[in-house]
C-alpha cells in the first residue's frame, strides 16, 4: 500500500506543564474523510492545531506522503497544502470577503502592489462555487451572517489547491440548510482526492460523512475504526470509557 | 438616499461627514471673526500650522489600527529636532551644501531607530505599547535635554529653514499649479486604470457619470486648494506664495501612507492585525515584523515632524513637540480612527488635524484665552467620538438588515 497522505506519530504538546497531547497519532489517506472524536479536553483540537502549525509540537513525527516534514508555523502548513477551517473561523472582521480569502497569500502585481482586481475576480469565482447567492464582496465580514462567514472561511481553505483540509467543528454554528451545503462540499472535495479531517462532537454528522474515525482521550489515541464496522453506541463507549469496543 | 448617492460615487460617507463638519466650522468661524477666517492669508497659515501634527497623525492611524498607541511621538520629534540642530549648528561645518541634507538624514534615521526599538520591545518582548511608549515619552524628552543641558540651539541652516515654510519656504505659483495638475492627472489615471482592470475581469463597475462626478469633485478640491494657496502674496508685494514646503511634505506623507495602506501587503496586514490578531497569525501574517515596521514608520514621521517644527522655529528647542502626542492622537480619533483597532484612514486623520487646527486658529483670531481653547477642543474630541460611535452603531445595523 502507498504511504498515507498524512501520518502523525508520538505527538507531544504541553501547556504550562499540563500535557495536552501525550503520544497522539493520526493517519489520513487521500480521498478519505477522517472523523476526529473525543470529549472536550481530549486533545483533538490541539492535535489538528499542531498539524496546521498554530502550535508547534514538542515531540513527535509528522509525515506527508511518507516523507518527514517540519511544521513550525501556519506558513509551513499552508506551503505543504494543509488548509484549516478553524472553529472560530479566524476571519479579520474588519476586512471584506476577498481580503480574507487572500490574507497572507495576496496576489501581487509586478513591483509588489496588491492586484485587487485579480483577487476579486478569483474570490468571486470561489465564493460563487460555494454559494451562488453570495454577493457581499465589499462589506466587512463582521457584518455578514454566520453562514456567510462560514462560506468565506471555506472559500479561503479551498482557493489554494489544498491536499489536506482540516475542519474544526464545521457545522457547530450552522442551520440545517447550511449544514447540508457543507456536507455536499465535503463529499465533492473527497471525490477530488483531498484528505479531510473533521473534528466534531456531533456523532450523527460524523457517521454520515466520515469513512474512518479516530477517537482520543486525555491526549492519547483510544483507537482507529472504520465507520461501517461500529455503531454510534460503540463509538460513544470509546469516547467515554476510552476503550476499544 | 443620500448614503446611496455617496455609495454610487464611491465616496466614504464618514470622510464626507468630516469634510461637511470642516465646512460648517469654517463658515461659523468666518462669521464669528467678521470675515477674518476665510482669507488666503489665514488659510495659508492654517495649512502650514497643520503640517506638524498632520504628518504625525498619518502614522498614528496605522499604530492605532493595530490596536496600539504611541505616546512618544512628541518626545521623538523634540529629540530629533535637537539632534539635527546640534549636528547642523555645532558639529558639522555650517554653510556647506551637504550639511542640511546630511543632518536631516541622520535625524530621520534616529527617529526611525527609536520607533523600531519601541516596536521591538512591544512585538518581541510583549510589553504593552502604552507602557513602552510612555517610557519613550520620558526617555526621548530626557535625551533631548541631556544633549545640550537644556540649551536652545540656533540659528539653523538657511536651506534647512525652508522645510519650515515661511516666506522663502514656498514653491511659488507656477510650481503649485504644476503640483495640482499632476495630482489631478494621477488621480484620474489611477481611477480610470482601476476601472478598466475591473471591466477586464467583467465586474459591474460604477456608472461612467458617477466616476466623472467623483473625479471632478476631487479635482475641484485639489485645484481650489492650489488657487487659495496661490492667492496669498507676500505682504506689500505681489509675489505669489503658493504651497508652502511643510504643507507639501504633509501632502507627500499622506499620499505615501494612503498608497501603503491600500495597495501594499504591509497595509493589508496592519488592518488584519487590528481586526483579529489571532486570525492574522493563523493566516501566516508576519505580525512581529509588521508591528516593528509600523512603529519604525511612526518614529520616522515623528522625526520628520520634529525637523519641520525645528526649521519653523529656526532653533532646536527642548519644548519642541511637547504634548504633541495628545494632538496627534486626537486628530486621528476625530478623523474616525477607532481605538479598538482595525479601522481608520490616513485622509481622515489629516482632516482631523485640520479640524483641530482650524478651531484653534479661529479661536486665536477671536482672542479666546488658551485655557478656554483647550476646554473647547476637549469637548469637540468627545463629541466627535460620540458621533462616530452613533454612526457605527447605525451603519452596523443597516448592514445586518
Amino acid at each position: 500500500m502507498n504511504a498515507a497522505l498524512v501520518t502523525m506519530r508520538g505527538i507531544h504538546k504541553a501547556f504550562g506543564g499540563v500535557a495536552a497531547l501525550d503520544g497522539a497519532e493520526l493517519d489520513l489517506n487521500a480521498g478519505e474523510v477522517l472523523g476526529l472524536l473525543g470529549h472536550n479536553g481530549a486533545g483533538k483540537s490541539t492535535l489538528v492545531k499542531v498539524l496546521c502549525g498554530a502550535y508547534p509540537a514538542e515531540a513527535g513525527e509528522i509525515r506527508l506522503d511518507g516523507a518527514p516534514v517540519e511544521i513550525r508555523n501556519p506558513r509551513d502548513a499552508r506551503r505543504l497544502g494543509i488548509e484549516t477551517i478553524h472553529q472560530t473561523l479566524a476571519l479579520a472582521d474588519n476586512l471584506d470577503a476577498v481580503a480574507n480569502i487572500f490574507l497572507g497569500r495576496e496576489i501581487v502585481k509586478w513591483g509588489g502592489a496588491l492586484d485587487i482586481a485579480a483577487m476579486e475576480h478569483a474570490g468571486r469565482q470561489v465564493l460563487a462555487r460555494l454559494n451562488p447567492h453570495f454577493t457581499n464582496y465589499h462589506v466587512p465580514v463582521g457584518s455578514l451572517s454566520g453562514g456567510q462567514r462560514q462560506v468565506v472561511a471555506i472559500a479561503r481553505a479551498i482557493q489554494f489547491q489544498a491536499r489536506v483540509l482540516i475542519m474544526d467543528e464545521p457545522t457547530a454554528a450552522l442551520g440545517p440548510a447550511e449544514t447540508a451545503m457543507v456536507g455536499q462540499l465535503i463529499r465533492r472535495l473527497q471525490s477530488e482526492g483531498m484528505g479531510l479531517i473533521i473534528v466534531s462532537h456531533d456523532l450523527h454528522d460524523v457517521f454520515a460523512l466520515c469513512g474512518r474515525l479516530t477517537v482520543m482521550k486525555n491526549g492519547r489515541p483510544v483507537g482507529h475504526v472504520r465507520t461501517e464496522d461500529v455503531t454510534q453506541d460503540e463509538v460513544l463507549g470509546m469516547i467515554i470509557a476510552g476503550r476499544m469496543p | 438616499m443620500k448614503a446611496g448617492l455617496l455609495r454610487t460615487l464611491g465616496i466614504d460617507p464618514r470622510l464626507a461627514a468630516l469634510v461637511a463638519t470642516l465646512g460648517v466650522i469654517w463658515l461659523g468661524l468666518h462669521a464669528l471673526t467678521d470675515g477674518a477666517f476665510l482669507t488666503p492669508r489665514n488659510l495659508w497659515n492654517l495649512a502650514a500650522q497643520t503640517a506638524v501634527v498632520g504628518i504625525m497623525a498619518c502614522g498614528m492611524v496605522l499604530v492605532i489600527v493595530t490596536r496600539r498607541i504611541d505616546l512618544s511621538v512628541g518626545s521623538i520629534a523634540g529629540c530629533v529636532g535637537m539632534v539635527i540642530a546640534v549636528l547642523q549648528v555645532e558639529m558639522f561645518a555650517p554653510g556647506t551644501w551637504w550639511n542640511p541634507w546630511f543632518t536631516l538624514a541622520i535625524g530621520l534615521a534616529v527617529g526611525t531607530a527609536f520607533g523600531a526599538a519601541q516596536g521591538a520591545l512591544n512585538a518581541v518582548l510583549g510589553i504593552p505599547a502604552f507602557v513602552v511608549t510612555l517610557a519613550g515619552l520620558l526617555i526621548f524628552r530626557g535625551i533631548a535635554w541631556l544633549i545640550t543641558s537644556g540649551r536652545t540651539v540656533a540659528p539653523m541652516d538657511p536651506t534647512f529653514q525652508l522645510l519650515g515654510g515661511g516666506f522663502e519656504g514656498s514653491i511659488g505659483g507656477p510650481a503649485s499649479w504644476a503640483v495640482g495638475l499632476v495630482g489631478v492627472a494621477a488621480l484620474t489615471g489611477l481611477r480610470l486604470a482601476a476601472r478598466r482592470r475591473q471591466q477586464g475581469f467583467g465586474f459591474t463597475t460604477r456608472p461612467l457619470w458617477a466616476e466623472a462626478v467623483t473625479i471632478l469633485l476631487m479635482a475641484g478640491f485639489i485645484l481650489g486648494f492650489v488657487a487659495v494657496m496661490n492667492s496669498y502674496t507676500r505682504p506689500r508685494t505681489d509675489i505669489v506664495q503658493g504651497i508652502s514646503i511643510p504643507v507639501l511634505v504633509l501632502i507627500g506623507v499622506a499620499c505615501a501612507l494612503e498608497w501603503l495602506a491600500r495597495t501594499r501587503r504591509f497595509g493589508r496586514y496592519v488592518y488584519a492585525i487590528g481586526g483579529n490578531p489571532e486570525a492574522a497569525r493563523l493566516a501566516g501574517v508576519p505580525s512581529t515584523r509588521i508591528i516593528i515596521g509600523v512603529f519604525a514608520l511612526m518614529g520616522f514621521l515623528a522625526g520628520l515632524a520634529g525637523a519641520v517644527a525645528t526649521a519653523r522655529l529656526n532653533a532646536g528647542a527642548n519644548s519642541t513637540g511637547e504634548l504633541a502626542e495628545l494632538s496627534v492622537i486626537a486628530a486621528a480619533v476625530i478623523g474616525g480612527t477607532s481605538l479598538a483597532g482595525g479601522s481608520g484612514t490616513v485622509v481622515g486623520a489629516v482632516l482631523g488635524a485640520l479640524i483641530m487646527q482650524s478651531l484653534d486658529n479661529g479661536m486665536v483670531l477671536l482672542g479666546l484665552p488658551s485655557a478656554l481653547r483647550n476646554v473647547i477642543i476637549g469637548v469637540v474630541l468627545i463629541v466627535a467620538v460620540w458621533a462616530d460611535a452613533v454612526w457605527r452603531k447605525r451603519s452596523g445595523k443597516a448592514a445586518e438588515a
